[in-house]
């Protein structure tokens, strides 16, 4: 909600927004406190989603931001506007936040199997069993189609819900998780999200095809127990 | 003759193309078989309003922020800086 909002991607109040920066950065190289806050309300909450993504806990994700914040202010006179502002911002957190998770990680057992099978190849977003193989009447076609989501709107706004999606993102690899914390969950725009990780479009395009088609999955199988349930 | 040159979609193979059709970056041909399909297949209909369920849910997960606390020694932080 407020996060969708705040942070619209692309469009025709794209320069609108750029003349907003501007001022915004002119203000803070001023010193001026209230350009700070009104930096910190708007770009605060993507900057908190995205260290939530890399760390292990609130602690430290709230660390990570606050570090952000400091280098922006420190790197606020080499900020040419290239880039966006928020594209700009992310970039240093996800710098401080990739770090500092992967010394998080370091500490964990089994990382080194873990960083494995994060690097490798995914298996299918689509359990293979779903579908009619060679030798049914209609290989490639449903074998067991998805069913309808009853309410889907009511159901997907509860806590358990939230939960689940919550849950489904925290088992992604890192690159997924960083595309859907963008694309989805913050509202930015294909290229913004592809500016600010560094990717290819046909990579920024896998990796959220990946993590939105395992999100659904999860959201699938919840589904389903609920309905068992009821 | 139609029908060798653009071979029918599978289900398989709509649920792999299917982000490029949301993000409308499927070459033109491959968008008109999906939508035949799709026209004609209530499983993948499901799976397509799944998808989109999925993306609306996940943009209005409640925002994040900075703790209180937290938000204080950031401000306390920027007058030092200043």
């Amino acid at each position: 909600m407020g996060e969708q909002e705040a942070s619209t991607g692309g469009g025709p109040d794209g320069s609108t927004r750029a003349a907003n920066a501007e001022r915004l950065v002119a203000a803070l190289r001023r010193g001026d406190e209230d350009a700070f806050r009104k930096l910190v309300e708007e770009h605060g909450p993507f900057l908190m989603r995205l260290a939530l993504m890399h760390v292990p806990s609130r602690a430290i994700a709230e660390e990570v931001v606050q570090d952000t914040w400091l280098a922006v202010l420190n790197g606020i006179d080499r900020f040419e506007g290239r880039s966006s502002l928020r594209t700009w911002i992310a970039s240093i957190l996800l710098n401080n936040a990739r770090t500092r998770g992967q010394r998080e990680r370091r500490v964990l057992p089994f990382s080194f199997l873990r960083r494995r099978a994060e690097e490798g190849r995914d298996e299918p977003v689509v359990s293979p069993d779903r579908f009619q193989s060679v030798h049914d009447s209609y290989p490639g076609h449903w074998a067991r189609p998805p069913a309808e989501w009853d309410s889907p709107e009511e159901r997907l706004s509860t806590e358990e819900a939230r939960r689940v999606l919550l849950e489904a993102i925290a088992k992604l690899p890192i690159r997924q998780r960083e595309v859907i914390a963008l694309r989805d969950i913050s509202g930015w725009s294909a290229a913004e999200t592809r500016n600010a990780l560094g990717l290819s479009e046909t990579n920024q395009r896998v990796l959220l095809h990946r993590a939105r088609s395992k999100v659904r999955a999860a959201l699938e199988r919840h589904f389903e127990a609920d309905e068992l349930g009821r | 003759m139609n029908e060798v040159e653009t071979p029918k979609m599978s289900c398989k193979e709509l649920v792999d193309v299917i982000t490029e059709y949301l993000e409308d970056t499927l070459p033109t041909e491959d968008r008109g078989r999906f939508e035949r399909h799709l026209a004609g297949c209530d499983g993948c209909q499901a799976y397509l309003d799944q998808m989109r369920e999925t993306i609306r849910a996940l943009g209005h997960l409640p925002p994040e922020s900075l703790s209180a606390e937290a938000e204080r020694t950031l401000l306390e932080a920027f007058r030092g800086w200043r």
